[in-house]
């Protein structure tokens, strides 16, 4: 791993980072991957996100869907862990609640392959420091 | 891929379905199916949008339309209105009540500027496991800026024109505390970050921590830099494995980087990390007791003067901040002190992060502006309490705090109001109590925890507080007498007033507390010998009415110490001294025939 030296190395690689994921996300290439993070906190494995995660990585490959899934940390909403965010490509990211096992098959059938909303999503109720 | 150009978002929480969500759901699909829209328009169910008051709320998409206040029989005027026709029926917009004008697109409703994450603004965004996602969000930009661009005197000026103040709960100026600590002259000074959260019930802490650790370490580095220390420790308790696990993945990291270690950015200062665990007792989170801990002392706290910014850490000038205190520090750097103090209020700057649990809907982990009332955050934002009851206080601060009833729901939360209404700010638990808590009980599990975690050291905290519980106890058992709840008061005083630290001094808060806002239910336990809230067994009787009781024997079959008899088609009664008021009986009988008292 290259030592950043200065703070201008530091921008560049900022830049890059940032590219590297609008790529990810902004593509509007619908042959492009899917994301999903996986609120990972002590809460969330708490709540099964440990098995909610490896069921997605599996399944998703099994199916051969190009995925990407992450873990992320907390997103607060504690009453509905374990919980996710799913973004289609080109599409704004959703967040969903209570993903267990069979949650997670509905959300891969009807919303990863056909693109149509499933029950419990979560509305985002709050601003970024960006808005 | 099915192509729907619109879908109908209807909120299923708890509020809402209550008041028909489920129904309005039917009559759409219902009405789409008939119309034959089932290919272009979705109805989803959602979870709870957090705007309780306002529900049952609908929002289209793709136009963001936000409906409040629909009932079922609206539903065909949405459907030929705004589906067929594509205008929005104006009546069921949102007014906003300060403009009284209609807002039809939700991202112009205020509702969306209760929450503002600060604090939390990685969290849940990025993978707390790999730098270059924080790196991606602005991460480190803050360190760099000011290595390369200020002085620490210029940093300093910019954290304390934010008017940021300690989120440990004691609200000290953190800009001020940073210049203490620079002011002193010694070579070696410590920069501590106090992840000691053990309040009952928060967890923002560890929230952070795990879902964010590089706020925390770069944030560190900064105060270094600004306080003239080469060396930060963090203390955080072993409870917390993950957030232990992350933190060294984040260090090591940020060390491969180049962001942690010697000569960082090429600026010459020098800056290194290391974790230190303690052990769990809660004392530790006191800053004196904290940095005896560390030492490999025993975690007593010691009288201040001398604060750790002149003497702490080895008797060297060390500067201690908490987590969240920590992690507002890089935005502060990045957007700027102005930006910052627009947010809250005149003098609470800034947001808070809570931990909101206890018997309310939407259990989680809240970011708001300074000055957002209890009643937005318990009614817009939490969903309202659980099952419908009655809301009856709220309990901030954790132990050292008091509880706030629904006379304080108006009050903006901020440092100065709270202390005010008899509460602290505290670290950021928020435990919602209804009309089923019994306030007595609700102290002495205070205490009981209190008394656990007294360090033991000075008399007042290590006798006083036993005696506080035993009282407590002895009310709640049903032998309390009158003369009691002025002995609670009277010691609670003394405590107050000559124990060592925060931990003594504040123990007597939640009995003080609810004394002042529910002396009515401590004077029904002693005087009447009831528990209002049903909570006390010892004080509960249930009794069977002759006239209603058929004989079924259901309640006599289901007791679990036979404390029921009777025959078959007469009357039961229930044996008094046999009886342990476990309620079953209550809850098996089908003819309302036994009475709770």
């Amino acid at each position: 791993m290259a030592k950043i030296k200065s703070l201008a190395d530091l921008r560049k690689m900022k830049e890059e980072a940032q590219s590297k994921i609008k790529l990810r996300e902004n593509s509007a290439n619908p042959e492009q991957v899917v994301q999903i993070k996986i609120g990972m906190a002590t809460c969330g494995i708490a709540s099964g996100a440990k098995e909610t995660m490896k069921f997605f990585v599996e399944e998703l490959e099994q199916e051969a869907i190009d995925a990407v899934v992450t873990q992320t940390g907390c997103m607060g909403y504690c009453y509905a862990e374990p919980t996710i965010e799913v973004t289609l490509p080109g599409k704004e990211p959703v967040v969903y609640g209570h993903v267990k096992k069979e949650k997670a098959r509905e959300i891969i059938d009807s919303y990863i392959k056909r693109g149509e909303l499933v029950d419990g999503i979560i509305p985002v109720s709050f601003k970024t420091i960006d808005d | 891929m099915t192509d729907y150009k619109m879908h109908l978002l209807i909120c299923g929480g708890t509020g809402c379905k209550a008041s028909e969500s489920d129904e309005i759901k039917n009559r759409l699909t219902q009405l789409i199916h008939d119309l034959g829209l089932e290919d272009e328009v979705q109805v989803v169910l959602t979870g709870c949008f957090g705007f309780c008051e306002k529900g049952p709320i609908i929002k289209v998409l793709p136009d963001n339309t936000f409906y409040v206040q629909v009932t079922p029989n609206d539903v065909v005027e949405i459907v030929e209105e705004h589906i067929v026709k594509g205008r929005p029926v104006k009546r069921l917009l949102y007014t906003d009540p300060t403009s009284d004008e209609q807002i039809s697109d939700s991202k112009g409703m205020d509702f969306y500027k209760k929450q503002i994450r600060i604090a939390l603004k990685n969290c849940g965004f990025i993978n707390p496991e790999n730098i270059d996602e924080y790196i991606a969000r602005d991460g480190y930009q803050a360190l760099g800026k000011c290595l390369s661009e200020h002085t620490p005197e210029e940093v300093i000026k910019e954290i304390k024109d934010s008017g940021l103040r300690g989120r440990g709960g004691g609200g000290f100026p953190t800009g001020l505390k940073w210049e203490i600590t620079k002011n002193v002259e010694n070579e070696q000074k410590y920069v501590v970050c106090n992840a000691d959260e053990g309040d009952p019930g928060a967890f923002m802490d560890r929230s952070i921590l795990e879902g964010d650790p590089h706020s925390v370490l770069e944030a560190m580095a900064i105060c270094g830099y600004c306080i003239g220390a080469d060396k930060g420790l963090i203390y955080i308790r072993a409870e917390y494995p993950l957030a232990i696990q992350r933190l060294k993945i984040a260090i090591k990291q940020a060390e491969d980087y180049g962001l942690i270690g010697d000569d960082i950015l090429g600026s010459g200062f020098n800056f290194r990390l290391e974790l230190r665990y303690g052990a769990g007792a809660f004392v530790c989170g006191e800053e004196t007791a904290l940095i005896h801990s560390m030492e490999g002392l025993r975690g007593e706290p010691t009288f201040k003067p001398p604060f750790p910014s002149v003497s702490g850490y080895m008797g060297k000038p060390t500067n201690v901040n908490n987590v969240e205190t920590f992690a507002n520090i890089p935005v502060i750097i990045n957007k700027g002190a102005e930006w910052f103090s627009k947010i809250g209020t005149e003098k609470s700057k800034g947001t808070k992060v809570f931990a909101l649990a206890g018997k309310i809907n939407n259990v989680g982990l809240i970011e708001v502006p300074m000055g957002t009332t209890l009643r937005e955050v318990i009614y817009d934002i939490g969903g309202g309490i659980k099952d419908g009851k009655a809301f009856k206080a709220v309990q901030t601060g954790g132990p050292s705090g008091g509880c706030l009833t629904k006379d304080y729901l108006d009050l903006p939360i901020d440092y100065d109001n709270l202390l005010a209404s008899g509460s602290m700010m505290g670290s950021g638990g928020m435990i919602v109590m209804d009309e089923d808590d019994c306030m007595v009980s609700i102290a002495k599990f205070y205490l009981d925890f209190t008394l656990e975690e007294s360090c033991g050291k000075c008399t007042p905290c290590r006798v006083g507080n036993k005696r506080l519980y035993e009282l407590l106890d002895k009310i709640t058992r049903g032998k309390g007498e009158e003369q009691d709840v002025e002995k609670l008061k009277e010691l609670s005083g003394v405590i107050k007033d000559t124990a060592l630290c925060g931990l003594g001094q504040t123990s007597p808060n939640p009995v003080l507390s609810t004394i002042t806002n529910f002396e009515h239910e401590y004077k029904a336990h002693v005087i009447d010998g009831k528990c209002p809230a049903g909570q006390c067994k010892s004080l509960l009787r249930y009794d069977i009415i002759e006239d209603l009781c058929t004989g079924c024997t259901l309640c006599f079959r289901n007791c679990p110490v036979g404390a029921i008899s009777g025959e078959r088609r007469q009357p039961h009664y229930i044996d008094q001294t046999l009886c342990i008021k476990c309620g079953v009986c209550y809850e098996k009988c089908k003819f309302n025939a036994i009475t709770l008292t």
